[in-house]
């Protein structure tokens, strides 16, 4: 290794600081990383057992273990803390551990910063966890918080909420920020824009979404603070604004985050096919150009979310088709990861069967999308269960899918050890069967004429609410199993090889075993690009 | 643990309830042109997306199967083909071309309310819905039935658990009804499935929908937009009668609000105030203030020793008639039902305020 | 230091600090509008800790920039990094532009009646859907909200000060260019001149604003001035603090620039002002055309 990295002072060179404070201090990317996967997973635990809450209360017709107004909390925290808590910082963690391996660079190209969008996070859960023991309870309006529930008709501890929506957006901006700044800057001289794995391009582009999106989401929550404490009106009819300006300015920045939860997953599965397949990605160009559409697409569709809300029909026409359109490079996604299989070496370890099962049930996701997106069905579908079945494939077996499938694809990478490959197994039948159970009855419960967000339901619901729980809590116990299999890795994994998926290309595996807490000090050659290069 | 045991036995009896719980598995077909349509577009898209799935999944399958390294499958090299690609972008498209032109008729159609012979406005209140029939003078509201609110904690569920009203809405069968629907407070949506209306209610705007329903008969539906803690306890039944049987039913609305007008002006005995304003009570106020007047406090103020409540009267017709912040107005419930009402929140809980005539109620609008 | 060679920051207490400042300034600022009496200070105290940390970390920075540990890769970085953080920026007062346009062009027009709108004017009596005047007649439908929204007399004139303030501001923009171009050939006095004309350009923007914001508050447009009021505010508003804070960073780099911090070719921190100034006068222009003046 030369001594070709500077750092401000020499104590830095040869590893991490001791004990606590390293971890508040840490500019490093790989420790960054690491803080955000666990406070993902912690949360992905507390989201989690809201949800074991809901589906408790939904078990069955009545009321049985808390009030309507509680229900409603929950839910609300439920679908915050998923999104912003648990999937969105791990898709970060991930790219932080990642992408400077990735793009041959020895770190972020803003650490300080790295540090603070990190740690604004737990400062923002904090204040919103914390309105759970104020005054009327935690928000109980919703994740999408529309006008005017969420302003004239909430209580004190919403202003608590929209500031700690202010702080996520901080964070999630400044990562973004620093991830352009980051694969723009310091990726390795030699590494041409199209030598970059295709999760470095996709974090790429979700980072333009973020930085797009989150602003505006910060616009939202600033207007409802006034019109609740400063006598505005952007959102109330009497002094001529409209509550469903609120939603137009949402689901400005709703639609894009979403596609920011699932675009860095789709560039995880196209690292993981490829590897178990033994053979290159296929279409690699067209997985890049397909990522750039959709997430200009995904900017100019956002009012399908608002067909019942009363647009005029023309708007109603143009948010039906180009919704529609976002099926057409997604389609090419799909495409391209079965055409790599096909004519493959294939094997099934267990990060490829959770991407051959991300593939499939984010597929059926996708489907009841399109469904969706046909603004007269989407009359009967709107607001009903069909709706949480549809976004539950894309976001659990789509977006924690990959979370999963890269924990597992990587963590060899991360510790230099094997986690349990046959507890592995079982873990993943358990949730992939599970799973379905939990989800799949949602959208005959939807069809049927269940509305989303309510906590008792009629008798005719009944069956189909009770299995989908017990799929829940079987779901949920999976969990436990998981957190076992990672933390028996770290600490009794066997030790790697630096490769240890034998099909596997990328700067990352060049590495030693367990990456080194500095890596990249001199940046790879351009024949080491382009071996590992995923179009060679 | 006797948390434990009473789930485990409502676990049962929710199985043996089985017997009179319809199974849904689809969309429903529904009783107007517009479900129709929809139905028709849903299956339609459903069955493309199953075609995809098909030929995506088998061809995926097949590899897996195949191109197994276990049976010594050697990887291929290919990695591009401009063939395919083209295809598997022409194709998809030419396919989603198909599907928007059938949606965009049915999509103009049920947006042209234009041809409505006569018109109901709706009104979503948090948590009940207000029908008006402003042709026909009619006017009322309409709550969930005290049926379904008792069952709630009950393990015997009567058989329309949370879709049964006290007062449905009534409409002739073979009309084309233009639906207004709008808001007094946060946004609802009005949605009968069978009917293939759904409709935002957004507050201070009013939004349009049409249904001409076929069938005589009693169609069920409910909020659609989280509205509030009671978001799903806000039901709709729409009951729909043969047109002469319509007719009978508005004479008899009419003469009913001839009557109240009536008994509005005479003044009311304490008792009878007390009896009536019970009533309305459990049924507009109970789902905030709660049956024994406890509230929920701090969000809904407790009614048992609320200082307006003991109170001037004028200031408590005031915030009843006109709302304040969280509190609904309620200047649509008649003069005998809001005085009975507030003299009912004056007297009960241990309150002791003074009793309120509808004459009060009628000179203060 | 040569190209070849990486520079990474060693470990930093100043985030952390950071988090700490704007918690505090946000729980403070909630408890303050919830009327607790300690509110005010809390806030005092959490915006204390902020500029601490702004000193510390921004000081840290500089320190090391002067000491000659960035190289050309760090600076691109920072460059990288300003330009996004403006862009996004610009989102955010995408938003509100966002609402001006639609309740201006949409949903104002609806409450009278227009497109699929023709049942709405039932709910307002005798409303007609002009765009400054939209604080509305009580509604027949919706009176529970209990706000009062009120109606200015007279709004605000576009050639006065608004136009007056387009002008100091560009103005303020090209005497920047100028203390960029000495800056680039040297000229210490010229620099500190011209940078000086910038900053006095700038804090003159804000007087005529603020005296502007106390002529329309006295013809009755306020913040209570229904949507209309609520836009012009808030817009404006956002905008000032941004000139405000514009102004303070200017002045940093006068003091930087008087310190010797920067030379011909190292001067990132200077650009990254310059461009923040620059694109608060292009806001202005975006205001000036749509809120001030169409
Ligand atoms: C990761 C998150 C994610 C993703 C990827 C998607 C993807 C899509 N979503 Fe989803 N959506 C959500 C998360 C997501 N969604 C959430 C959270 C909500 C609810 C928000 C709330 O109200 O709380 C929601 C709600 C939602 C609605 C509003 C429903 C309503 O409230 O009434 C709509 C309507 O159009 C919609 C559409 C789509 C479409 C068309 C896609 C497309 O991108 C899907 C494209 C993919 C495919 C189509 C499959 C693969 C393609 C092929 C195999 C090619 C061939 C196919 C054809 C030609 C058909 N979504
Ligand atoms: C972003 C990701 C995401 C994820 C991962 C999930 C995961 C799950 N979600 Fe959901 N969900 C949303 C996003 C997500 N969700 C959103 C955005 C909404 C809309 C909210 C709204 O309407 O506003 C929603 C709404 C929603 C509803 C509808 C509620 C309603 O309309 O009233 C339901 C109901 O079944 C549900 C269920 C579940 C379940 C069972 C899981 C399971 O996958 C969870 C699995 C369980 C665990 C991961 C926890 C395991 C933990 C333990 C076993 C340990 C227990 C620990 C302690 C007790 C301390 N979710
Ligand atoms: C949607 C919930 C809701 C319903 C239904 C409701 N109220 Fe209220 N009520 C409130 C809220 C919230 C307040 C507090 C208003 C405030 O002070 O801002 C309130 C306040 C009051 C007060 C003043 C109490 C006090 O001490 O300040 C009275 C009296 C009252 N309501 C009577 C009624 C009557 C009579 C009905 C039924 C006809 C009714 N309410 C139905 C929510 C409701
Ligand atoms: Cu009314 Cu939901
Ligand atoms: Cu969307």
């Amino acid at each position: 290794m030369t001594t070709a990295t500077a750092t401000s002072h020499d104590d830095h060179h040869h590893g991490p600081e001791k004990g606590i404070m390293r971890w508040v201090k840490t500019t490093n990317h790989k420790d960054i990383g690491t803080l955000y996967l666990w406070f993902a997973f912690a949360m992905l635990l507390v989201g989690g057992a809201m949800a074991m809450g809901i589906r408790m209360e939904l078990l069955q017709p009545g009321m049985q273990v808390m009030d309507p107004h509680f229900f409603n909390q929950l839910t609300t925290m439920h679908g915050l803390i998923m999104v912003f808590g648990a999937i969105m910082p791990a898709m970060v963690g991930l790219g932080n551990w990642l992408i400077p391996m990735m793009v041959g660079a020895p770190d972020m190209a803003l650490p300080r910063m790295n540090n603070w969008s990190f740690w604004i996070l737990p400062f923002a859960g904090g204040i919103l966890m914390s309105t759970f023991f104020m005054d009327g309870g935690a928000p109980a309006f919703g994740w999408t918080f529309y006008a005017p529930l969420s302003t004239t008709f909430a209580p004190d501890s919403t202003d608590f909420f929209i500031f700690a929506v202010h702080l996520l957006g901080f964070s999630s901006i400044m990562g973004a920020i620093n991830i352009i700044a980051t694969v723009i800057n310091m990726r390795a001289p030699e590494m041409k824009l199209m030598d970059m794995p295709l999760f470095v391009w996709t974090w790429l582009i979700t980072s333009f979404l973020l930085i797009g999106a989150m602003p505006v989401l910060a616009g939202a929550v600033t207007m409802m603070l006034t019109d609740r404490n400063f006598g505005t009106a952007f959102f109330d009819a009497t002094g001529g604004g409209d509550p469903v300006m609120f939603q137009h300015i949402f689901w400005f920045f709703g639609h894009p985050e979403v596609y920011i939860m699932i675009l860095p997953a789709f560039g995880i599965i196209s690292h993981i096919i490829p590897t178990f397949s033994r053979k290159p990605l296929f279409g690699y160009s067209s997985m890049v150009y397909a990522t750039a559409s959709i997430a200009f697409l995904s900017y100019i569709v956002w009012a399908h979310h608002m067909f019942l809300t009363g647009m005029p029909v023309a708007g109603e026409l143009y948010f039906m088709y180009a919704t529609m359109m976002i099926a057409v490079p997604t389609g090419v996604k799909v495409f391209n990861w079965v055409s790599t299989m096909w004519k493959g070496s294939m094997t099934f370890e267990t990060p490829m069967l959770w991407a051959l099962s991300f593939v499939i049930l984010f597929t059926i996701g996708g489907f009841s999308g399109l469904m969706l997106g046909i603004a007269p069905a989407d009359i009967q579908y709107h607001d009903t269960y069909f709706v949480v079945a549809h976004f539950h494939y894309v976001l659990v077996t789509g977006a924690l899918w990959a979370i999963i499938a890269a924990t597992l694809y990587w963590l060899p990478k991360w510790t230099g050890k094997m986690y349990n490959e046959s507890l592995a197994k079982v873990h993943f039948w358990w949730a992939v069967i599970s799973v379905n159970v939990l989800f799949f009855p949602q959208h005959f419960l939807g069809l049927a004429g269940m509305p989303r967000r309510i906590p008792d339901y009629s008798l005719q619901f009944a069956d189909f609410n009770l299995i989908s729980s017990l799929g829940g809590f079987a779901f949920g116990a999976s969990f436990i199993l998981l957190a076992y299999i990672v933390v028996d890795c770290i600490r009794n994994g066997k030790p790697v090889d630096a490769r240890p998926w034998d099909g596997a290309k990328g700067l990352e595996w060049t590495l030693s075993a367990k990456a080194d807490y500095h890596t990249f000090n001199t940046p790879p050659s351009r024949e080491l690009i382009e071996n590992e290069s995923q179009h060679s | 643990m006797k948390r434990l045991t009473a789930l485990l036995s409502a676990l049962i009896a929710t199985l043996s309830t089985r017997a009179f719980a319809e199974y849904g598995l689809n969309m429903t077909e529904g009783v107007t042109s517009v479900s129709r349509d929809i139905y028709d577009l849903h299956m339609v898209i459903f069955w493309v997306c199953v075609a995809i799935a098909v030929v995506v999944f088998g061809a995926m399958f097949y590899s897996i199967f195949a191109h197994r390294k276990s049976i010594g499958h050697k990887a291929a090299n290919f990695h591009e083909n401009t063939k395919a690609e083209f295809l598997w972008t022409g194709v998809p498209i030419l396919i989603l071309i198909a599907m928007a032109i059938p949606a965009s008729k049915v999509l103009i159609d049920l947006e042209d309310t234009s041809k409505a012979e006569m018109t109901v406005k709706i009104t979503g209140h948090q948590w009940k819905w207000q029908y008006d029939y402003p042709e026909e003078g009619i006017s009322f509201i309409s709550n969930l039935a005290q049926t379904s609110k008792d069952a709630i904690n009950d393990n015997n569920k009567p058989e329309n658990y949370l879709l049964e009203v006290d007062k449905p809405l009534v409409l002739p069968v073979d009309t084309s009804i233009r639906f207004l629907v709008t808001s007094s407070d946060v946004i609802h949506d009005w949605w009968v499935p069978d009917l293939g209306v759904k409709q935002d209610g957004n507050p201070g705007f009013i939004n349009d929908a049409w249904a001409q329903i076929d069938e005589i008969g009693v169609y069920r539906g409910q909020c659609a937009e989280l509205c509030g803690k009671d978001h799903g306890f806000m039901p709709i039944v729409v009951d729909v009668r043969s047109k002469e049987d319509y007719k009978t039913w508005v004479a008899e609305q009419q003469s009913a609000k001839a009557a109240a007008v009536a008994s509005a002006t005479k003044t009311w005995s304490e008792d009878e105030l007390m009896a009536q304003g019970e009533n309305v009570y459990n049924t507009s106020c109970a789902a905030c203030h709660k049956k024994d007047g406890s509230g929920m406090v701090p969000v809904f103020p407790a009614m048992k020793g609320s200082k307006v409540a003991n109170g001037a009267a004028s200031d408590h017709i005031n915030i009843v008639l006109h709302g304040k912040g969280g509190m609904p107005a309620f200047k649509m419930l008649g003069d005998a039902d809001l005085a009975s009402v507030m003299t009912y929140e004056r007297k009960a809980f241990g309150n002791t305020g003074s009793v309120i005539q509808p004459s009060d109620v009628k000179s203060a609008r | 230091m040569s190209a070849q060679e990486y520079y990474i920051p060693n470990g930093t207490y100043w985030p952390i600090v950071g988090s700490v400042g704007v918690s505090t300034l946000f729980v403070g600022f909630a408890n303050q509008m919830h009327g607790a009496s300690w509110g005010g200070s809390v806030m005092a105290i959490g915006f204390a800790i902020l500029v601490f940390m702004m000193f510390g970390w921004f000081g840290q920075v500089v320190n090391e920039s002067v000491n000659g540990n960035y190289n050309n890769q760090v600076d691109r970085s920072f460059r990288w990094g300003m330009s996004w953080f403006i862009f996004s920026e610009v989102m955010f007062f995408a938003a509100f532009f966002g609402a001006l346009f639609y309740a201006r062009q949409l949903s104002v027009p609806w409450l009278g009646g227009a497109d699929n709108n023709l049942f709405t004017p039932e709910l307002w009596n005798g409303f007609s859907a002009t765009w400054q005047q939209v604080a509305m007649n009580t509604p027949a439908a919706i009176s529970q909200a209990g706000m009062e929204y009120s109606v200015p007399v007279k709004l605000v004139d576009t050639w006065g000060l608004p136009a007056l303030n387009t002008l100091l501001l560009l103005l303020s923009g090209v005497t920047l260019t100028f203390a960029h171009h000495a800056l680039r050939e040297g000229k210490r006095n010229q620099i500190v001149g011209w940078l000086v004309a910038t900053i006095v350009l700038g804090v003159l923007f804000l007087g005529f604003q603020i005296a502007e914001y106390g002529h329309a508050y006295h013809d009755g447009l306020k913040l209570t001035s229904g949507i209309y009021g609520s836009t012009f505010y808030m817009l404006t508003g956002f905008h000032g603090f941004h000139v405000t804070v514009g102004a303070i960073m200017l002045t940093v780099i006068l003091y930087r620039v008087q310190k010797g911090h920067f030379s011909a070719d190292s001067h990132f921190g200077f650009e990254g002002v310059a461009w923040y100034w620059h694109f608060v006068d292009v806001v202005w222009l975006g205001l000036f055309v749509f809120v001030y003046w169409v």
